[in-house]
């Protein structure tokens, strides 16, 4: 059953959270040099195998077998004395520190003593796999994928067997993405092995030798990814009955100016927060507006200027329909029949430890759930299991707390209470993020659905696939700054990858 | 064997409400411990400390009218607390209640009728929300810790009030003792249980109860309190006005504080003294959370603290120890709740034996890189 030459076998790994079977009987089985992709939707159980890995999360049962031999990985640190790596899909990077001084903390005191030494192995290191870091740069002033860097080069700094990487991809540019790969490919060629998480089957497809596809916490099925159309994939990913892929008619582009944002500028008070720099746009009528970009390229920042909540001091800057909603707070702004999803699921657009009724109240109070100050009990009821229904949010009851919510169920919970109160205009950031591929159809569906109704909608995603699938016309924002608009059928994805890198004309404001 | 914490991933709802019960019998144990400390047998003590002052219709009474206050201030501490507005200044604004309402008083010590007490309660009430402006005013415009400025604004209006039972409103036929002249009949809350002192303004009590629990659970506003409290950043994407539910829940808070006073003064007392309060508001704190911040369960909590400041008086007239033990009682009690508060997030777990490490041969030392040659 051991396998001498296997640089990492997992044996029937399982483990269970309470009313929850995160891993079940698992076996994987990953050769040295091997680029290996671990594929599933979210909640499949990918996180937990590899925080088991890495020695975060113990195993119920099942063994683990480190080139042939049975070991026992209790923390991060055996993980590490092994070979092993890891890049999170959070970074841990404390920002006010440089380069040097954050690698230095992973490692033990004799390497992390002399610091200047350090920083000559990191230049070493990162030229090396062409992935060029300045020791001594102060991490807050490093662009996402610089950040990425400084977190693979932590782990190639010791002397790394196998590299896990948790969704790598889904904070850079698509230029980004292909250094990145071939840092990868590099490595692998060198020897390590590198275990490679994602839920993007083109990636995969083109990085990846083997793969292990996992679905409801099993192993559904393993393959080789270049052997594979990325619709079988996608069904061993999702099973048979879910649909996987819509195409979607554009929108003829002959209605009006709806939202209209005139030359937004916005100085931010957070130090590592963006300025928006005249920002013009104007989403029309029964149209979607994609807003491209990497992360922390303003988009928080826009979302929070659009929907209010950051209040701006000139006036006409948002005109919709047509009357200035620039001094509108976000209450004012949904009467007037505009709605907003925004980034963070938890703690923004719902509250954790309220109830789904009471989250579902939360911005739906204008949809005759309340009667003169008083709540309408089974009106929001009702409202409630419309959205449970309709969106097919799995939770146990109306009163679960949005906390107990896995992230894609919650995520389709807020588009499903946007999206129910039929708004004019809707406002939404990472409509789809962490959500599995199947809802994020449906996610798109209503969408489109709304759009078709003649809503005008604005997305801000990170997903280019996404953008491309449901935009009508497209953009990026970069620094604060956005691109040129153009429709999406005569744009290319080369196009807009250099917008979310910064290169563009900037925009003559009269 | 090692003991150690371990999160639950979600709140136990069991330990939320036992985490209160727990707390009240370590006090009680840890109170024994002190009387035997103290040389006193300790199940006669506490006998004397918790039993006795419930012994017979007119101490239960007694309970009651000191349960009043801390119930009216505690259920204004809950909306503030539910809304994340730390107000620990119901002590201050209770004086002042009991301050503005006393000065209505005076100045209408010749009036009759039955409108001369409703009037004088409604002078507490607004002295009450007058002080817990201050507050609401500094932490909306100048974002002022309301923590600071509510305790500091505590020793002030206790100042004011001493001024003015030494100066203007001293009685003048009151041989000079700091005290204002007894109110008029017109102005004494009246008696709802013959032979007791039992006064109208418990009742306040209840009806505050159950105006604050439909408040919280029935109305809009009730809910957006509760979404801020909850979470900031959500209440704020929902465009509710964060000012104004911070000027609302300090001014409620406020108002009942202030009838806490005023009905003190116009109640038991029937005068201003220097003394109205001994730290009800405080004590209010510790019922608001031990009462999980629920009217119900403020009321109950709210009779049990009557229940130590009526045994603080029992056992320094049978025992003769000080009234002091009060105050450590609500200490322990405070102190026990929030370290059983920390089971609702966490559990304990008992490791018989440390688990195995890792192999010792297949210990690889960190290296320069050496990833060449593999």
């Amino acid at each position: 059953m051991v396998a001498q030459n296997s640089r990492l076998f997992l044996d029937g790994i399982s483990k269970s959270y309470p009313g929850c079977l995160a891993n079940d009987g698992i076996s994987i089985r990953v050769e040295p040099g091997s680029i290996h992709a671990i594929l599933g939707e979210n909640g499949a159980g990918k996180s937990t195998l590899m925080k088991i890995i890495y020695g975060v999360v113990k195993p119920d049962g099942g063994q683990l077998y480190w080139e042939g031999q049975e070991v026992q990985i209790n923390a991060p640190v055996d993980a590490r004395k092994l070979g092993i790596g890891m890049v999170f899909q959070h970074f841990s990077l404390f920002q006010t520190l440089s380069v040097v001084e954050n690698i230095a903390l992973g490692l033990d005191q004799n390497s992390a003593s002399d610091l200047d030494k350090l920083a000559e192995r990191i230049v070493e290191v990162s030229t090396k796999y062409g992935m060029p870091l300045e020791p001594h740069r102060l991490v807050h002033t490093l662009s996402t994928g610089e950040r990425q860097r400084v977190e693979i080069v932590r782990c190639l700094i010791q002397d790394i067997k196998l590299l896990i990487l948790d969704e790598p991809t889904s904070v850079l540019t698509p230029q980004e993405v292909t250094s990145l790969f071939d840092t990868l490919r590099q490595l692998a060629a060198e020897g390590s092995s590198i275990l490679f998480i994602s839920h993007k089957l083109k990636e995969i497809q083109s990085l990846c030798d083997s793969a292990t596809v996992l679905r409801a916490g099993r192993v559904s099925g393993a393959c080789n990814p270049r052997q594979e159309s990325t619709t079988s994939m996608a069904k061993m990913m999702v099973g048979d009955e879910t649909q996987i892929s819509s195409e979607y008619p554009k929108a003829s582009d002959s209605q009006p100016d709806f939202l209209s944002v005139q030359h937004l500028n916005l100085k931010t008070d957070d130090i590592f927060g963006i300025d928006l720099k005249a920002i013009s746009f104007s989403a029309k009528q029964g149209e979607i507006l994609g807003i491209a970009g990497v992360a922390g390229n303003g988009q928080s920042e826009l979302l929070a200027a659009l929907s209010g909540e950051t209040k701006l001091d000139e006036a006409n800057v948002i005109v919709f329909p047509e009357s200035d909603l620039t001094q509108c707070n976000p209450m004012q702004r949904r009467a007037m029949g505009m709605g907003f999803v925004p980034e963070d699921r938890l703690g923004h657009g719902a509250v954790p430890d309220m109830s789904l009724r009471d989250n579902a109240l939360l911005t739906g109070f204008l949809q005759g759930l309340i009667n003169r100050g008083f709540l309408k009990h089974r009106a929001i009821e009702n409202f409630t299991q419309s959205i449970i229904d309709k969106f097919d949010v799995k939770c146990s009851g109306q009163s679960s707390l949005a906390r107990s919510l896995s992230g894609g169920n919650l995520q389709k919970f807020i588009i499903g209470r946007e999206v129910l109160q039929t708004p004019k205009c809707l406002i939404a950031a990472h409509p789809t993020w962490g959500v599995d591929i199947g809802a994020a159809t449906s996610i798109h569906k209503a969408l489109i659905a709304l759009r078709d109704q003649g809503a005008s909608i604005v997305i801000i995603s990170e997903d280019i696939d996404e953008l491309f699938t449901i935009s009508d016309r497209i953009c990026a924002l970069f620094d604060g700054e956005l691109s040129p608009i153009k429709p999406t059928d005569e744009t290319t994805i080369d196009e807009l990858g250099s917008w979310m890198a910064g290169i563009f004309a900037r925009q003559q404001v009269a | 064997m090692r003991i150690k914490l371990e999160a639950r991933g979600q709140q136990s709802k069991l330990m939320s409400y036992a985490s209160p019960v727990l707390a009240a019998v370590l006090t009680l144990i840890c109170g024994a411990l002190l009387f035997w400390i103290l040389g006193k047998p300790p199940l006669q003590a506490l006998h004397t400390f918790l039993v006795m002052p419930v012994s017979d219709p007119y101490r239960i009474a007694e309970l009651l009218v000191k349960a009043g206050p801390i119930v009216l201030c505690a259920i204004g501490l809950s909306i503030c607390f539910r809304a994340n507005v730390w107000n620990i200044g119901a002590e201050g604004q209770l004086l002042m209640g009991g301050l503005v309402g006393s000065c209505a008083a005076l100045w209408l010590l010749d009036a009759e009728g039955v409108w001369v007490l409703p009037v004088v309660l409604i002078a507490g009430v607004l002295g009450g929300a007058a002080w817990a402006a201050i507050p609401a005013f500094l932490k909306n415009y100048f974002n002022t810790n309301e923590i600071l400025s509510t305790i500091m604004l505590n020793y002030i209006s206790l100042n004011i009030l001493l001024h003015g039972v030494h100066g203007p409103l001293k009685d003048p036929d009151g041989f000079n003792f700091p005290e204002s002249a007894m109110f008029s009949d017109w102005q004494i809350m009246p008696i709802i249980l013959e032979g007791t002192r039992l006064h109208l303004g418990v009742t306040f009590a209840l009806f505050a109860m159950v105006a604050i629990w439909v408040l919280m659970s029935r109305t809009f506003v009730g809910f957006q309190i509760k979404v801020l409290g909850g979470d900031e950043r959500s209440a704020h994407f929902a465009g509710f006005k964060e000012k104004r539910l911070v000027w609302l829940c300090l001014l409620i808070c406020g108002g009942l504080a202030g009838l806490a006073g005023v009905g003190e003064v116009t109640g038991p007392i029937g005068q201003l003294v220097p003394n109205i309060s001994p730290g009800y508001g405080y004590a209010a704190i510790i019922v608001a959370f031990l009462g999980r911040l629920h009217p119900l369960g403020i009321m109950l909590a709210g009779l049990l603290m009557a229940l130590l400041y009526m045994g603080g008086e029992m056992v320094q007239i049978q025992l003769d120890l000080p009234r002091a033990i009060t105050g450590v009682f609500q200490g322990m009690l405070l102190l026990f709740l929030l370290i059983c508060d920390v089971l609702i997030a966490y559990r304990l777990v008992i490791e018989k034996s440390v688990s195995k490490t890792i192999e010792q041969p297949l210990r690889i030392e960190p290296q320069a890189i050496a990833i060449e040659g593999k």
